[in-house]
């Protein structure tokens, strides 16, 4: 902010040492748009299990998470308001007399809740667990669809 | 530390295929986490691939190498918007270098909530034979 400051000065005519790397920063950030095309695509360094993918179209959102490895008893998802919960616990099968070469799954619990950015529909919220893939199918409430307006 | 029975899960990011091969299909290719773990009889390998179903699933095992190729189907419909787009999504591959002590004719293979449990079992010869003593 202090940079600004200096810039805004018109009086004075030197440039800015601070122009250069304006620049630069503006091209890196070029650089990095080109790479994440996807509107949205955040690398979370420290996320909360599970990942989720939120989309919309013009009347629903959709939830997809990957948890495999789950039956659909021990997961909980509930609907507050316009937030929505996921919550359960991942299970090992565990083999008493098991040798491990190698461990690279993990297990255990986990709770994760997050808001949508609309209203909702309480009544009609549909959640299906298939192939380790957990869609939940959130329409969205009256008041919240976008509405087009016809032009005299 | 006070708790480590059941701790919280923590969330991973998949790591992508690095290697000199290039895939002839376009997209992401990434690892599955696996486990590999084995008792007196067998080695079993489960590997986590969600959304990959029976069909999409090819498990090839020549020369002592066996590969676990999963495809996916295109999980979203055209009409939907991102707001917030946190794993990418694609296919699973990866390869193991087997031993012959594995009686490679009965390998099974099991595909659950997105979970594949590959049961090797040893071959005899490879088994722990216990070594009865006479007195």
């Amino acid at each position: 902010m202090i940079t600004r400051s200096w810039m805004n000065f018109p009086a004075f005519g030197f440039s800015s040492p601070f122009e250069d790397i304006e620049r630069l920063r503006r091209q890196i950030d070029q650089i990095f748009d080109q790479i994440n095309e996807r509107p949205g695509y955040m690398r979370t360094r420290v996320g909360v299990f599970p990942l989720i993918n939120l989309t919309e179209n013009r009347d629903t959102y959709f939830i997809r998470a990957e948890i495999p490895g789950i039956d659909p008893e021990d997961l909980d998802i509930q609907a507050t308001g316009r937030n929505i919960s996921i919550t359960g616990e991942r299970k090992m099968e565990t083999d008493e007399n098991a040798k491990y070469h190698r461990r690279e799954r993990e297990f255990g619990k986990f709770s994760r809740m997050f808001a949508l950015p609309g209203d909702i529909d309480h009544e009609r919220i549909n959640a299906n667990l298939k192939n380790g893939i957990l869609t939940i199918t959130i329409p969205k409430a009256e008041t919240a669809k976008p509405k087009q307006i016809k032009i005299n | 530390m006070a708790n480590t029975e059941s701790k919280e899960l923590q969330a991973r990011q998949k790591h992508e295929v690095t290697g000199t091969a290039e895939q002839t299909k376009p997209g992401p290719v990434f690892i599955p986490a696996v486990d590999i773990y084995e008792t007196d009889d067998e080695v079993i390998l489960t590997a986590d691939m969600p959304g990959v179903t029976a069909d999409d699933l090819s498990i090839d095992l020549r020369e002592n190498t066996l590969t676990l190729n999963g495809e996916i189907a295109p999980f979203e419909n055209a009409d939907e918007e991102d707001i917030a787009i946190e794993y990418e999504v694609g296919r699973y591959f990866r390869q193991f270098n087997i031993s012959e002590a594995i009686d490679q004719d009965n390998i099974k293979a099991d595909l659950k909530n997105g979970v594949l449990k590959l049961t090797l079992p040893k071959a005899d010869k490879s088994k722990p034979k216990k070594i009865v003593i006479n007195t």
